[in-house]
């Protein structure tokens, strides 16, 4: 049994007087989508928050390939391999399609500190970029702005930016938020692709994806694990039905 | 092409210009007032147009520049090869401790940290008693090049501030362009992004102040010698606001931006102020309405339009 690729123990975040992380603990191996689901407010992003860098827990670890990183920032996070991406769509819009995606090559492509070479004629890490953008099918929009790509396209860039930092573990917070059907189609097929190389830690509310693309689901409410299975236990548990699924088919 | 056109008729402008009737004494040092001030100018947009970065103490730097030349003149140190080393360092390093402490803020409160770093420069430079305290002090030459006086010729003090401006300018493009300035200018547009692919957008932008500070103390020399005086007005947040203005109205877009900003500045005041005695009247609704109606900036006007 080789050792979990990201394993949160005993995480717990409080705002004031609320817990909105409660004792949160669970594992993602390689190769693995895991699955956060959990209704409005239960805590799953500020999970994300924690586990990215982006918030400090008040207690508990967060281990990444053996190592504890509960205190590390957010960019030696994703130097160490833990790439996210975010709810809100977080790009360059001023910057071309590309540039965005050649920034993450960069981040992994020795000193930035460098002043004379254009980075736009960096063949290394224009190829580094088109090959991410390749893999979520977004390389005929490289020359585009960023900011003028419709909302489906920023998601995969998004995904492409992850994807370019070279990590081990994705972090995805809901990238199918206003998707549209097909793109939604065309996204849930990439995720599924994605497995092969990542351990996925995936938060989405599309209940359809979730359950096509999870090895395993944690259902999170008030900031608790409830439950943590495989899709059809998930699917099976009372308390999960009464908690959460049970809302989406009242 | 156009947009390397127009620096490049810039320079062989100011390159001409002795020759074209600005050839006179005071017209010489008019220009040579600009291009200095152009420099210091270049170096802002560094940090405020490319790495988003708006500092109201920057004629500190200034400041830091030209009084290290007046601490070595009252020691009877006129050599370039020296004055000009000691004078950007001491610039350099007193935008890196300012700097290192500033950039712990961001918006607004960056705005008011270095205000309050530029006042506490200027009361310090108020208080040299040694050197004139208010009153300001007279150098009695021009810094020395290898133990020569070729400074004190007007022409050959005109393009020196041209090649150096050029370099300045140069260097500060290039270094946008590279990998330190995409990191700047992303973490200009959303640092969240940058820090999301692994870049802390921290010792980039102390680096980016540092380089800022050290063109800013290479402008301090320089005016020095332009005027051979120097006064705790050049530290003035006054001065600061006006480098600032010079970078706007010029355009944030582009770095040849700020020296536009600068002739079009140092000219404009000078000409008004020959009219009437009340130009000021005239210069800041002047200054309100260019920045209303040419938004990208003097740059922006002669660059070519988009689709």
């Amino acid at each position: 049994m080789t050792a979990p690729l990201l394993r949160i123990e005993g995480l717990s975040k409080r705002f004031g007087g609320l817990a909105v992380t409660d004792a949160v603990s669970l594992e993602v191996r390689a190769g693995e989508i895991h699955a956060l689901i959990g209704p409005n407010g239960a805590g799953k992003t500020t999970l994300i928050n924690q586990v990215s860098g982006a918030l400090a827990p008040d207690a508990g670890r967060i281990l990444f390939a053996g190592r504890d990183i509960t205190r590390l920032s957010m960019p030696r996070r994703v130097r160490a391999g833990l790439a996210r991406t975010f709810q809100v769509t977080c790009i360059l819009p001023g910057f071309s399609v590309l540039e965005n995606v050649a920034l993450a090559a960069q981040a992994r492509d020795g000193s930035s500190f460098r002043f004379l070479r254009p980075s736009a004629g960096e063949d290394r890490l224009n190829r580094a970029a088109l090959e991410a953008l390749a893999a979520v099918g977004l390389a005929h929009r490289a020359a585009a702005p960023a900011g003028a790509l419709a909302h489906g396209e920023k998601r995969q860039l998004e995904l492409a930016i992850a994807l370019a930092t070279r990590p081990r573990l994705l972090l995805l917070d809901e990238p199918l938020a206003g998707a549209g059907p097909e793109e939604t189609e065309r996204l849930i097929a990439l995720l599924g692709r994605l497995r092969a190389d990542y351990g996925v830690l995936l938060v989405e509310h599309d209940m359809r994806a979730v359950f096509a693309l999870a090895d395993r689901i944690s259902v999170l409410v008030y900031g608790r694990v409830i439950a943590t299975g495989a899709p059809p236990e998930i699917r099976a548990n009372p308390e999960v039905r009464a908690a959460y699924l049970g809302e989406d088919e009242a | 092409m156009r947009e390397r056109a127009v620096p490049l008729l810039l320079f062989a402008a100011l390159a001409a210009a002795p020759f074209l009737g600005f050839g006179e004494g005071y017209a010489l040092t008019l220009l040579a007032r600009a291009m200095i001030l152009g420099m210091a100018a270049v170096g802002l947009a560094l940090l405020v147009g490319g790495a988003g970065l708006v500092s109201l103490g920057h004629a500190a730097t200034l400041g830091v520049g030209a009084y290290a030349v007046v601490a070595l003149d009252a020691n009877g140190i006129v050599e370039g090869a020296l004055v000009l080393p000691v004078a950007i360092g001491a610039a350099a390093l007193f935008a890196l401790a300012t700097g290192a402490v500033s950039l712990r803020t961001s918006g607004v409160h960056f705005i008011m940290i270095t205000l309050a770093f530029g006042q506490m420069a200027f009361f310090t430079a108020s208080s040299l008693a040694a050197y004139g305290g208010d009153d300001g002090y007279t150098l009695y030459a021009r810094t020395e090049l290898g133990g020569t006086r070729l400074l004190e010729d007007r022409l050959v003090f005109h393009y020196a501030c041209l090649g150096l401006l050029a370099l300045v300018f140069l260097f500060c493009r290039a270094a946008l362009a590279a990998r330190f300035g995409r990191v700047l200018r992303a973490a200009r547009e959303n640092p969240l992004r940058v820090r999301a692919v692994g870049f802390d957008p921290y010792p980039y932008r102390l680096l980016a102040c540092v380089i800022a500070g050290a063109i800013g103390g290479l402008s301090g020399v320089l005016l020095a010698n332009a005027t051979e005086f120097v006064a705790p007005s050049y530290l003035s947040w006054q001065r600061s606001g006006e480098l600032l203005f010079m970078v706007i109205l010029g355009g944030l877009g582009s770095l040849h931006g700020a020296i536009l900003g600068a002739l079009a500045y140092v000219l404009l005041e000078e000409w008004l102020s020959h009219l009437t005695e009340h130009w000021r009247m005239v210069f800041g609704p002047l200054l309100v309405l260019s920045v209303l109606f040419f938004r990208g900036g003097l740059a922006g006007l002669l660059a070519p339009r988009r689709r």
